[in-house]
This record gives structure tokens, C-alpha cells and sequence, in this order.
């Protein structure tokens, strides 16, 4: 890779990434974990040629995979986000996706239903009116991006595990898997444990109005256990599958694990 | 500059005399790789959502985009984590961290402060730390701790709540982390002048004696 500024003032470096993605073959549409970046004090040092090496990248895969293993030993998933008072609450709190906010859906509540797919016994799709009926629970949490900004919001919505238990979802399946409007289909998979946490929540109010356009209207997920890209908005189904299907960020490159 | 021959006797005596015994040779450089690894990794993390109004080169990261560098530095963190427990074990288990690092005193770390900028310090005998060596060391150990307590506490922040707590809030976390870096960024910057102005010292870490 050639060594000139990767940074253009004014220019979206996630917008750059993947206008440039788009015009790579399929095979090569994914990010580079062990490329781009110069490394020729460590090459020196190793004597071996780790920038452009795959064995770089799966040896980094594998440790990653190792330490959602380790993870999965010592914690406890079901361990609460901590909670914080209003006061605490960031203003305003920021809007956050791979697209400008003129271009976040705009979805238009008469014509949205959620779409329920996989391993349970209801598959009925739900209106908003339908969904607004269900009983709702505030909570005030840290939502922590994987980009390292973090800022503490008002979530109002339905916990999920009293969702899944209502359409009688196989809980014993491995995944909870969100498809959303956004642009390019965002979706992203949530292991069923996480899913049934107690804080695990459909959301349809933020700081107790309507979900606004910006935070994922009509409904987004949140999941204060989790980095921000596994709190899905503007979802339209969710499927509960045994079968890892990928997610957005999580096929390039992301871990898919990522819980706080 | 009395004789250019040696005694049997005076080679036996030098050859007993290790200064860096294995252990901590082996350590230092381990420790040096996975630093590196860590400060290029955490500088590509960074680049993602800057603290401050700059960012690092992208000559000088590792990773290529902000998912490479987080798997960089989730893997080169073992490494760092078990080489540096390691180390403060046999540290304290072996005595060397007493013997060598303390005391410090404050009149002492003046004296060869001053001694040090005016070219006056000694290195004739490199078993004994001057004080402004066990200063940098023992100091570098804490900060050592301390990033690696505020990573952990970034990387969990709902798990290792507590370790949140103790810098106040998640984003105090982020700063502590990062001054640390700096800190240790400093250290190196001195540490691999002044090896290469006592290259005996560099020597010895190399060799052991």
C-alpha cells in the first residue's frame, strides 16, 4: 500500500473505506487486518514480512477467538451495565452511523412492521401500535462505541427476553439475528444469552419521546452490555437462528463478541 | 589504563559478575516487543476517535483500520499481561526489585540528577542503579500497572466495573490510558539514549554481563 495521507479533511474516512470497498472484487471486499500499515521496524525485528502475511491475520483471528473463549470462562454474562441518574445524561447525545443523518431511513410508522422469523412459534408481524401496547421499562445507560467515545442516554422499550418469551422463541437457539433499513442493509447477530439479559431492550423512546429519526426510529435495539454496532437501529426483522449469518461490521472484521 | 593483560583470576572475577541475570534479559526484550506492538496497535485505536485535536501517522500504526489495530492489540496484550506479571513476581520473589530500586530519596535523585547533566555520573559498576535510574525503573513499573489497569477497565467496563470506578468514569479511563502511553513513550525515549550513550549497559542486557 502506498504511504500517502489516508486522511482528507472533510471527507468521511468510513464513507472513503467503503466507496473504495465497493469497487474491490468480492473476494477482496473485506478489510485488511494486516495490511496498511508500515511496518518496517517490526519486520526488521521479526525478519519476516507481516504486512502483506494472511498467517498474520488468522493467527490474529484465532487469538481473537481465543479470548472470546477466555471471556465466556471468567465473566458472568449476565452481569448489569451500570446505571446512571438523568443528570448524568450527555447533551446532546450524538448521532453515529456509516451515512450522513440526511440519509438514515426515514421510515414512515403506518407502513413498518417487525418481522419475526426462525425458531418460534409466533411468526406474526407486529405493528408499531401493536408494539407501543407491550409493557416498557426506562433505563439510563453508557452506550461505549468501539471507536473509544462513549455517552450515556435514556432508553425506553420493552426488555427483549419478555419479547421472545411472548412470540415463544427456542431460547436454547444460539442467535437473535436484526436486519435494519439502513443503507447497504445494516444486520448484526446477538448470542441469545446476551439477548435474554435483563437490560437487553427493544427501544422505541429516547430521553421518553418517540424514538427520533436520528437514534433509529421506529425501533432499535439496546444493548448496554455490548459495543454501540451491536445495538442495531432502524430494525425491520429479527430472525432466531442457530446459524451465525454475519452482521455489517462483524464480516469486516469487527469481533462479534464485543461485549462490555 | 595499567595493563592490557589479564590475570586468570581477573577473568574468572569478571565472568562471575552478571549484571542482568537471564531472566530479566529475556523479560526486557519480550516486554520491549509487545510495548511496541501495543503503542503502534492503541495509536490506530486512537486514530478512530482522537482525544485530542491531533493524529498519530499512519506510517506508524499497526493494523491498517481500527478493527486490525483492536485485534492487534487484544492479541499483543497477552503477551504484555503474562511477560509482565512474570516479571513483578520474580521481581519481588527474588528480592531484586528491593535490592535494586530502593531506597530512593529525594536528595539522592537531586545529586545524580545534576551529576547526570553535568557528565559526571559514574557507570563503572553497572549492578548498582545510580538514583535516577531506580527512579525511572520503579516509576515505570507503576505506570506499567496503571495502563494496563486502565486498558482492562476500557476493554470491560461493565465486567470490571469496579476498575472503571477506581479512575472515576469510563472516559477518565481513556485519558489515564493514554498519558500512561505517553509516559511510556518518554521512558523509551530516554531509556534508548542513554543505553546507547552507556553502550556497555546495552551490552549487558544483550549478554548479561
Amino acid at each position: 500500500m502506498a504511504k500517502r495521507p489516508f486522511l482528507i479533511p472533510g471527507v468521511d474516512k468510513r464513507l472513503l473505506i467503503k466507496d473504495s470497498i465497493k469497487t474491490m472484487p468480492d473476494v477482496t471486499r473485506r478489510r485488511f487486518i494486516a495490511g496498511g500499515a508500515s511496518l518496517g521496524a517490526l519486520t526488521l525485528l521479526t525478519g519476516c514480512d507481516v504486512v502483506d502475511s494472511s498467517s498474520a491475520e488468522e493467527m490474529l483471528k484465532s487469538v481473537s477467538k481465543f479470548n472470546d473463549a477466555v471471556q465466556a470462562f471468567i465473566f458472568n454474562p449476565d452481569a448489569l451495565a451500570p446505571t446512571f441518574p438523568e443528570s448524568a445524561i450527555t447533551k446532546p447525545f450524538p448521532f453515529n452511523a456509516y451515512y450522513d443523518l440526511d440519509d438514515a431511513p426515514d421510515i414512515s410508522a403506518a407502513d413498518w412492521k417487525l418481522e419475526v422469523r426462525g425458531l418460534v412459534d409466533n411468526k406474526k408481524s407486529w405493528t408499531l401500535e401493536e408494539l407501543y401496547k407491550l409493557p416498557q421499562v426506562t433505563q439510563i445507560t453508557r452506550h461505549i462505541c468501539v471507536e473509544g467515545w462513549s455517552a450515556i442516554g435514556s432508553w425506553t422499550g420493552t426488555p427483549m427476553r419478555d419479547f421472545l418469551k411472548l412470540i415463544g422463541a427456542d431460547t436454547r437457539a444460539k442467535y437473535v439475528w436484526f436486519q435494519c433499513a439502513d443503507k447497504d442493509g445494516y444486520n448484526s447477530p446477538l448470542d441469545m444469552r446476551s439477548a435474554l439479559h435483563p437490560q437487553t431492550q427493544m427501544t422505541f423512546k429516547y430521553a421518553n419521546e418517540i424514538l427520533p429519526r436520528a437514534y433509529g426510529f421506529p425501533m432499535k435495539i439496546r444493548v448496554p452490555t455490548k459495543l454501540g454496532f451491536k445495538n442495531p437501529k432502524y430494525v425491520v426483522s429479527m430472525e432466531v437462528t442457530n446459524d451465525y449469518k454475519g452482521g455489517y461490521w462483524e464480516d469486516q472484521g469487527y469481533n462479534s463478541f464485543s461485549g462490555s | 589504563m595499567a595493563s592490557l593483560t589479564v590475570t586468570d583470576e581477573q577473568v574468572r572475577a569478571t565472568k562471575s559478575k552478571v549484571i542482568q541475570p537471564a531472566w530479566v534479559r529475556v523479560m526486557h526484550w519480550v516486554n520491549a516487543f509487545a510495548m511496541i506492538l501495543m503503542i503502534l496497535s492503541g495509536w490506530q485505536i486512537y486514530n478512530a476517535s482522537p482525544l485530542f485535536d491531533f493524529r498519530f501517522p499512519r506510517e506508524y500504526t499497526l493494523g491498517g483500520w481500527l478493527g486490525g489495530g483492536l485485534l492487534w492489540h487484544f492479541a499483543a496484550m497477552w503477551l504484555l499481561m503474562i511477560n509482565g506479571l512474570a516479571y513483578l513476581v520474580t521481581g519481588f520473589a527474588t528480592g531484586r526489585f528491593r535490592k535494586k530500586l530502593l531506597p530512593i530519596t529525594a536528595s539522592g535523585v537531586l545529586h545524580d540528577v545534576r551529576a547526570a547533566l553535568t557528565f559526571k555520573l559514574g557507570h563503572d559498576d553497572l549492578t548498582v542503579y545510580n538514583y535516577v535510574q531506580r527512579l525511572l525503573y520503579a516509576g515505570i513499573i507503576v505506570v506499567g500497572v496503571l495502563i494496563v489497569l486502565s486498558g482492562l477497565a476500557m476493554w470491560k467496563p461493565v465486567q470490571l466495573y469496579y476498575l472503571v470506578m477506581l479512575f472515576g468514569d469510563y472516559p477518565a479511563a481513556r485519558y489515564v490510558h493514554f498519558f500512561c502511553m505517553a509516559a511510556i513513550c518518554a521512558f523509551l525515549v530516554i531509556h534508548v539514549l542513554l543505553a546507547l550513550l552507556v553502550p556497555k549497559s546495552l551490552r549487558a542486557m544483550i549478554i548479561g554481563r
